[in-house]
């Protein structure tokens, strides 16, 4: 993992602000962060590569997302019937 | 706390509260001296036993009485203007919290280190000890370091609440599906009251907020404290 990488994930305190959702809506700052977490992990495993980087998605979702639609969102996965594309 | 018989608002906790009650003060201010110099001249004119027969070609007090209304709006609304866009500003959180709103209790989570979650339900009546507010107590609060920004996530598990908490100048919708953000920080520690602000049922009056703010020792020993008894 790279040294910047390392850098943001140790030094994380919450979500930072994040230009592309300036608004009072962050649903889908939420949602997109998880997203982009499986699909870090899709991609990276895909290619036989270390998924650490993919942490910091992990980390911003869990900070914003509601623990309960998480697991929701967890739970369509393993059903396989999760509407994001993954 | 809301106090019975109180004039203005609440002692401000929060930066962004403080300007909203000199605001709020200063355009109050104006407006009670503009009702009270109105109806001292009605009542001066009720009672004046002369009449006046020159009710044309008066340009000097046209003008006073067409400037000065306009140099007093300016004085309202520059200061007005200058809180809108202060409300607006980007902010760099230290923690997010989410409060989600229940039919009827809010439930709190920190999950930015480790998933705290906790209920918060308001404290009945006859469960009240000697000093508690009726209506306001909670028997969790949401507790948060003090003079750290903080952001609250709001949303909703069932119907609209709100979550308002008036001394940190704060309101928020909390809407099913939608995850609604505020900012604010607390300038001093002390703990701060709300009430659900949307009609949300039979319990809607009885889902209070209450927010400790603590200095930061204090709160990773309480969250600490909380993750154990999870």
């Amino acid at each position: 993992m790279s040294e910047a990488v390392e850098e943001k994930l140790k030094n994380y305190r919450t979500a930072p602000f994040d230009a592309r959702f300036p608004n009072t809506n962050q649903t889908r700052n939420c949602f997109q962060n998880y997203l982009d977490f499986h699909r870090c992990n899709k991609a990276l495993s895909g290619k036989d590569q270390d998924t650490a980087p993919c942490q910091w998605y992990q980390r911003v979702y869990k900070s914003l997302c509601p623990m309960s639609w998480v697991q929701k969102w967890d739970d369509q996965l393993e059903a396989g019937n999760f509407p994001g594309k993954i | 706390m809301a106090q019975y018989t109180q004039l203005g608002l609440q002692d401000a906790a929060s930066p962004l509260m403080e300007e909203l009650l000199h605001f709020h003060d200063h355009a109050l201010m104006i407006i009670t001296l503009i009702s009270a110099f109105v109806l001292y001249i009605i009542l001066t004119m009720v009672t004046a036993k002369t009449t006046d027969k020159y009710i044309l070609d008066s340009q000097e007090v046209e003008i006073i009485w067409t400037v000065l209304p306009a140099i007093i709006l300016v004085l309202i609304a520059l200061p007005s203007l200058r809180i809108l866009y202060l409300l607006d500003e980007i902010n760099d959180p230290h923690l997010t919290i989410k409060a989600m709103g229940h039919q009827w209790y809010w439930s709190y989570e920190y999950t930015d280190y480790e998933d705290l979650g906790f209920d918060s339900y308001m404290v009945p009546t006859q469960d009240l000890t000697p000093g508690q507010f009726r209506l306001l107590e909670a028997d969790h609060r949401m507790v948060i370091p003090v003079e750290s920004p903080i952001r609250v996530l709001v949303s909703a598990e069932d119907v609209l609440h709100s979550w308002a908490v008036p001394s940190l100048g704060v309101k928020m919708d909390a809407v099913p599906g939608r995850l609604n953000q505020v900012a604010f920080v607390a300038s001093r520690p002390g703990v701060f009251f709300g009430q659900c602000s949307e009609i949300c049922g039979a319990n809607h009056s009885f889902m209070p907020i209450v927010v400790e703010a603590v200095p930061l020792e204090h709160f990773e020993n309480w969250s600490s404290l909380m993750l154990e008894d999870a």
